[in-house]
């Protein structure tokens, strides 16, 4: 057991996989020498060298293109962008390609990559370093979508994401990286993609959220609990494909629903999970959904703070439907 | 560089025999019979669309040697990597007839499970990737395999087929970029054929050459006549041969002319004039290889009329065999989405068959 934050796991997962399968390679920009700007490669160029920690050229759609045609030749490649921000380049490679080279060739062709990548606010990065659009990439059938939360399930989900045979893009929630501290078990282990995770159980509302939103649902569901609102946290882990049951069983459970996330409120993810649960599960609740989520602007710089959902805006939601 | 692209068999039929390259009696004569065969099979899918039995079709009328001599070139290791017009590639590479058939059917049959528009294709036994219609993304797949394949130290080249107008599209600088910088052993092989649907190549770059714009990538660029199946095949083998001992990529531009629409739902006379087509149809490449073949005595105006029946009756048993088989099964609308179906598709599948058994 060690204690590690986020982006140590990231560093020591891929380190631990590469030693165990000689057909990862790493890629990206500024991966090799510099050890990525946020040092999650760090070391790996010195241990497995140039040939399978990759640095570059500054083009997106290229890092992920060449990354499709080594895993369409059997190798396993783990592209990083170094922010999801800059990810656009690639969506045509992503959309077209990607998500669609084992539908398309009839399961002759497939590409079991991951693609690992920084995303969220809460850094002062602005509009370019700080964007949550993983709602582009849970409307393409093809591509599984993860985010870990915790050093635990970042190994766990980072492992299983580089045994799966299908491509999946892993959002690492930046603004955790170092601040999320915990303990890694030292030996193998992995955690299923598609399973959410009951964090907090509680009776009266259930709180869902994912990524750096997650610690902020959690320190609402505190302030919640002196005034006697018993509050139930759940990470949703996988976005695509979602776990659909332990959702439905949380919301029967509670009754009265809030959904999380920093990406911009209309047609984010948490438009799904409440389209869910009125398919599945509207007689069972006794309040409105209530969606906290960034507003539907550009992401702001000094305003940042404003624009990032916090515990007390979670609050307000939970007491929101609690009183309903 | 020279503007004048390489050429091997004159208009005349006569050949430059100092570039003549090695090719016994029976392969040109098979190369030549599989030329007429994809001619063929163009000039009787575009007739079957037109009779609504098959879709949209894209053909390659007039790419034929250009198709078939890179093709040719290239060792049963290799892997291809397509755009979506390389019919001639394909037969070339080994894809069966009846196999293509039934993807133009886009029946039971098909490998594809009936998923793709004519001739957008692929076939895992002969390395052949199956491709799509977002134009230059294969560029950067072919430097990737090819990438991967040097570092595990296989002795693979791999070819990617393109367009003029994917010259333009940023994958193509992202993919001869990587492959410049990482020498991957690649062959980019780009079917200049004049028009990007409407738009005339002048529009797409005002470079003297396509081939020149190797140069800034740190790699050598090729200019051949692309109705010269000899002159394709000559040039392909060397940068196939260059690569595979390390030398790193090459860019071949192949001068020719799409003859037909772009698509079956195109039509060529808005944008380009009749006395141009003729100009073009007067340099046939299978005019020329067939005065060229004749000109060694080893073809004959017997051996011209059995092939043109052989082909075609080929043809006719090939559509007559995939237009009896039926349509992919419900269930594959389904698979391949991922590895396994997941509890949404499972349900969504569920909700379909349930739905079909009410109209019933």
């Amino acid at each position: 057991m060690t204690t590690l934050n986020i982006v140590q796991t990231v560093n020591h997962t891929l380190r631990d996989e590469m030693r165990r399968n000689g057909d990862i390679v790493v890629l990206g920009e500024d991966v090799g020498v510099d050890g990525g700007v946020f040092r999650a490669t760090e070391g790996l160029a010195q241990e497995f060298g140039q040939n399978r920690v990759i640095d570059t050229p500054l083009a997106e759609s290229g890092i992920i293109g060449i990354s499709i045609g080594m895993a369409l030749y059997g190798m396993r490649p783990v592209p990083e962008i170094q922010f999801m921000d800059f990810i656009y380049p690639a969506f045509d490679q992503i959309q077209s390609e990607l998500a669609k080279f084992r539908y398309r060739s009839g399961g002759q062709f497939t590409c079991p990559l991951v693609i690992r990548t920084p995303y969220g606010g809460g850094i002062k990065g602005s509009h370019y370093h700080s964007q949550s659009t993983e709602a582009f990439f849970t409307h393409t059938p093809g591509l599984k979508v993860v985010i870990p939360s915790t050093p635990y399930d970042t190994k766990g989900l980072l492992t299983s994401a580089l045994r799966d045979p299908d491509p999946i893009l892993f959002l690492e929630p930046k603004r955790i990286y170092r601040t999320v501290r915990g303990d890694v078990p030292d030996e193998d282990y992995s955690i299923p993609i598609g399973r959410a995770k009951v964090v907090h159980e509680g009776n009266d509302v259930v709180v869902f959220a994912y990524g750096a939103m997650l610690h902020v649902a959690m320190e609402a569901a505190e302030l919640a609990a002196p005034s006697g609102i018993s509050v139930e946290v759940v990470d949703i882990r996988t976005l695509l494909p979602f776990d659909i049951e332990t959702i439905i069983a949380s919301v029967q459970k509670t009754g009265r629903v809030v959904i999380l996330h920093e990406a911009c409120k209309t047609c984010g993810f948490g438009a799904e999970i409440a389209a869910q649960i009125a398919e599945r599960a509207i007689l069972h609740l006794k309040a409105p959904i209530v969606r906290v989520a960034g507003y539907d602007t550009p992401f702001p710089f000094i305003l940042e703070d404003d624009y990032m959902p916090n515990a007390k805006r979670v609050l307000r939601a939970i007491e929101k439907v609690h009183n309903f | 560089m020279t503007l004048e692209p390489l050429q091997v068999i004159k208009p005349s039929g006569e050949c430059v025999e100092t570039m003549e390259p090695e090719i016994s009696h029976d392969e040109l004569k098979r190369l030549y019979r599989l030329m007429v065969l994809v001619r063929n099979l163009d000039t009787r899918c575009l007739q079957l669309q037109r009779q609504g039995r098959i879709g949209f079709y894209i053909g390659s009328l007039g790419q034929e040697a250009a198709q078939i001599g890179s093709a040719y070139a290239l060792g049963p290791d290799d892997w291809v990597f397509p755009a979506y017009r390389e019919v001639g590639a394909m037969l070339q590479r080994g894809v069966p007839l009846e196999s293509l058939m039934n993807q133009y059917f886009a029946n039971a049959e098909d490998v594809q499970k009936g998923r793709q528009l004519m001739n957008i294709y692929g076939l895992k036994s002969v390395n052949f990737v199956t491709g799509s219609a977002p134009v230059a993304t294969q560029l950067p797949h072919a430097v990737g395999a090819a990438f991967a394949a040097k570092l595990r130290g296989d002795r693979i080249v791999t070819l990617t087929y393109f367009g003029e107008g994917a010259t333009s599209a940023n994958d193509f600088h992202a993919g001869m970029n990587f492959a410049g910088v990482y020498k991957t052993p690649t062959v980019f092989f780009c079917q200049n054929n004049h028009y990007a649907i409407s738009v005339p190549v002048e529009k797409q770059t005002a470079s003297e050459t396509i081939a020149v714009k190797a140069k800034a990538y740190g790699f050598e660029g090729v200019r051949v006549d692309g109705n010269d199946i000899l002159a394709v095949y000559r040039a392909t083998k060397e940068a196939v041969d260059k690569a595979r001992s390390n030398g790193g990529p090459t860019l071949i531009e192949a001068v020719t002319y799409r003859i037909g629409p772009h698509s079956s739902s195109d039509d060529p006379k808005r944008y380009r004039s009749n006395q141009e087509l003729d100009e073009w149809q007067r340099r046939d490449p299978l005019v020329r290889f067939r005065k060229y073949l004749e000109k060694k005595q080893i073809w004959s105006e017997m051996d011209e009329t059995k092939t043109q029946g052989d082909t075609n009756h080929q043809i006719d048993e090939a559509v007559a065999h995939a237009e009896k088989i039926p349509r992919p099964s419900l269930e594959t609308l389904f698979t391949d989405v991922y590895s396994e179906l997941p509890w949404h598709l499972q349900e969504q599948l569920q909700d379909l068959k349930d739905e079909k058994e009410e109209r019933r």
